[in-house]
């Protein structure tokens, strides 16, 4: 409506202007009544416009008046862009009654000073590629201790969107689907640090590599998922396989073993299944496997096997998911291959073949006691069971972890937690720990 | 680990490049009674009008609950891989839980643009569309207020869109889908009618609200929300607010409270104490309140509680 009326105004306005410019050379070539004739003329022209334009405008506020909100706008702003970005800072600040925080706290998004750190700050991507790929990509920028900025692609991938007969295929860097814990990225975990047997097992920062995954969904009454991913098993964050910093599980000089077939490849299938037992009440029951080679030889391996279980109950009132109780375990266990090698302490020393066994489970039970408030409680415990080859990544360890959430608002939350942590032979640490995040942008929303 | 491997090579690159070649073109069978899910029970109750005996109707979101925060439980994944129809609200209402459940689904009836994926937000004049996106507002939707169907004139429109999108899913039954609009609507007059006369004293009326929930419904029937509980959208009544809303109501004679059966009614009969005011059990699902199950029975009850309270209030 308003675009015509613009136009007729803008006419209207360069007619009367033009009549009153071109007047005075008018005046000097024809006889003074022309020049009175035309210029009434166009004088009563220019109020006829004057007039129309006046009862436009008034046409104009009649119609505006009657014309619903404008709402095109905002809708074009908001769904032209094809890709949704948003940033996450999550930081940390407290003490230890240990000096050497990092012997505690291992993983790579943990606190690891006294004071403030900043451990993750993570710049997500996502969106639709065309009809048959969404694609995802997450990068994380974290300062150490001394300050200095590192960055990571930590998570780059497409998915399919479209196969037939239910199967759908992940390929790029992504966290290995392997329990419950490892794929979610540290701003959904609901404890400021990692569980023991998670960083025991998968490393500081869990495992991911490059490769691909097929995931089957189960033509069941009930959801049933097969995966099975096929990666890389070299690089810092496949800890348990070819990293290159294996020497602090075996104790031994690390062998460079490349890829001679697929053998040399890390393969992880996992199983999934979950029921609503009543309405309010859901179960999910998970198993794990993550089956690749080290290199403390030329032909050994590593096993790990996992369970997880999470059950949830959420109130049929919930008002922002809230009230809520969740309980959330897993267990894992790894047969470490290490074979013949020579020891990294004692370059002298062979130190002979043998099977190391780890172990490990946490619990955490979850108290969504009113809306964006939530306490929770994490019982952790990790072992090892070869004392010659037991660097701190090996040791026996326990920990009880307490701690209260408060979120202002769905995009901000604060977090205080007390570790209590204990390995025998080393004593008793006491930890506080606030923790802070914020989330600027659409992040995209989370899976159960 | 050599089975394993050898099943990687075999199985998995095969059913890539077939599968890549071949979804584009693939068209499902139409079937006989077609599986709808909505996102929330009030679409799932026009599905069902609209629907007939043709349909079978699951909503994802339970009537009583929040339905921003709906979780994305793994149950839904099966429900929407085997949909052949998704009704979502839109206008972000199911931003926080649909997206991973629809990428777990890989279901390609209900995706973007498909006949069996309504938006029905989509041809709404939307209210309290945000000319800047600013969080300090709150939890404010870029697209806007996404609670609309609470107005019944936006609902015949939904309707009309339900009812094209059924036929073209499954076009043997498109004459029965017509049929129930036509009935739908005719129904949806009659009440409409009777629900503008049983408002239309009350034309100006102060109310107050606990979210920003009930703006579609106070602008169909010229009802002025002087307040809500929570200071923004998405953010926890505080004390300070709590009294700045109980001078408002005082200062404007507001005495009436809509909550819904998912908000904080303790907050409400806090501040209803002060204010002489009546605290309504709201609701805009049906089915959230016993007798609610279909639309024009929660409407009627809707109506009938409002117009009540606001007499006795008057």
């Amino acid at each position: 409506m308003d675009t015509p009326f613009r136009m007729v105004r803008a006419t209207a306005a360069a007619a009367i202007t033009l009549a009153g410019w071109s007047a005075p050379i008018a005046a000097q070539q024809v006889p003074d009544s022309s020049v009175r004739r035309t210029q009434r003329t166009l004088d009563s022209l220019a109020t006829a416009m004057q007039a129309l334009q006046a009862r436009m405008d008034s046409l104009t506020r009649a119609g505006a008046q009657a014309a619903p909100p404008p709402t095109t706008a905002p809708q074009a702003r908001a769904s032209g862009s094809y890709m949704n970005m948003s940033f996450d800072g999550l930081g940390d600040m407290g003490w230890s009654s240990l000096r050497n925080v990092r012997s505690i706290e291992r993983g790579d998004h943990d606190p690891k000073v006294r004071g403030f750190s900043i451990p993750n700050a993570e710049i997500a991507l996502d969106g639709v590629i065309d009809p048959y790929f969404k694609g995802f990509s997450n990068i994380v920028l974290k300062l150490d201790e001394n300050g200095e900025t590192g960055i990571e692609l930590e998570e780059m991938y497409f998915v399919t969107t479209s196969l037939p007969h239910n199967l759908q295929i992940k390929a790029g860097q992504f966290f290995t689907e392997f329990g419950r814990q490892n794929p979610q990225h540290p701003h959904a975990w609901s404890f400021v640090d990692q569980p023991l047997v998670l960083n025991r097992m998968f490393g500081a920062e869990g495992l991911r590599s490059q490769g691909a995954r097929l995931s089957w969904l189960a033509p069941t009454p009930f959801y049933a998922e097969a995966m099975l991913t096929v990666a890389n098993s070299a690089g810092g964050t496949t800890h348990s396989f070819r990293s290159e910093a294996s020497s602090e599980i075996h104790g031994g000089v690390p062998i460079d073993r490349g890829v001679d077939g697929m053998r040399d490849l890390l393969i992880a299938p996992r199983l999934a299944a979950s029921f609503d037992p009543t309405e309010t009440q859901t179960v999910l029951v998970g198993v794990s496997g993550a089956l690749g080679p080290n290199n403390s030889g030329p032909r050994a391996n590593t096993r790990i096997a996992g369970a997880d279980v999470y059950w949830k109950w959420k109130s049929a009132r919930a008002s922002q998911g809230f009230p809520f109780v969740s309980l959330q375990t897993e267990a894992l266990v790894r047969t470490y291959d290490a074979a013949l090698r020579t020891s990294v302490d004692d370059p002298g020393t062979a130190l002979p073949g043998k099977t190391l066994r780890d172990k490990g489970v946490y619990a955490q039970l979850l108290w969504g006691i009113k809306p964006l408030l939530v306490v929770g409680l994490r019982g952790d415990v990790a072992s090892g069971d070869e004392d010659a080859f037991a660097p701190p990544l090996r040791v026996d360890k326990y920990r009880v972890s307490p701690n209260v959430t408060w979120y202002p608002s769905e995009y901000s939350k604060l977090r205080l937690q007390y570790n209590y942590g204990k390995r025998p032979g080393l004593g008793v640490d006491h930890s506080v720990w606030v923790q802070y995040e914020f989330l600027l942008g659409a992040h995209s929303a989370h899976k159960f | 680990m050599k089975i394993i491997s050898f099943l990687h090579l075999s199985v998995l690159a095969p059913i890539a490049a077939w599968s890549l070649a071949t979804s584009a073109s693939r068209v499902p069978p139409p079937a006989a009674v077609i599986h709808v899910v909505a996102t929330t029970p009030d679409l799932a109750a026009l599905a069902r009008e609209i629907g007939g005996d043709a349909v079978e109707v699951k909503a994802l979101a339970k009537a009583t609950e929040d339905p921003h925060f709906v979780d994305a439980k793994p149950s839904h994944i099966v429900t929407l891989n085997r949909a052949d129809v998704l009704i979502e609200g839109g206008a972000d209402l199911e931003i926080g839980w649909l997206p991973p459940l629809l990428e777990s689904a890989r279901n390609d009836r209900i995706a973007t643009g498909a006949p069996g994926r309504i938006v029905a937000s989509q041809g709404i004049r939307m209210l309290d569309v945000p000319s800047t996106l600013d969080r300090a507002r709150g939890d404010v939707h870029a697209l806007g207020n996404p609670h609309f169907l609470i107005d019944p004139i936006n609902v015949r429109t939904i309707a009309a869109t339900i009812a094209e999108h059924f036929a073209l899913v499954n076009p043997k039954s498109a004459d029965l889908f017509r049929a129930n609009l036509k009935k739908f609507d005719a129904t949806l007059d009659v009440h409409l009618a009777t629900w503008l006369k049983q408002m239309a004293p009350f034309k100006g009326a102060k109310i107050v609200t606990y979210h920003k929930d009930f703006v579609y419904l106070a602008e169909r029937f010229n009802l002025e929300v002087v307040e809500t509980l929570e200071a923004k959208p998405g953010i926890a009544p505080s004390p300070a607010h709590l009294a700045q809303v109980i001078s408002t109501m005082k200062a404007q004679n507001a005495r009436v409270i809509l909550v819904q059966p998912y908000q904080n009614r303790k907050t409400a009969e806090t501040v209803a104490r002060q204010t002489d005011a009546t605290v309504l059990d709201m609701a805009q699902q049906p089915g959230a309140i016993d007798g609610t199950g279909t639309y024009f029975q929660l409407m009627d009850y809707i109506v009938t509680l409002l117009s009540t309270a606001l007499q006795e209030k008057k």
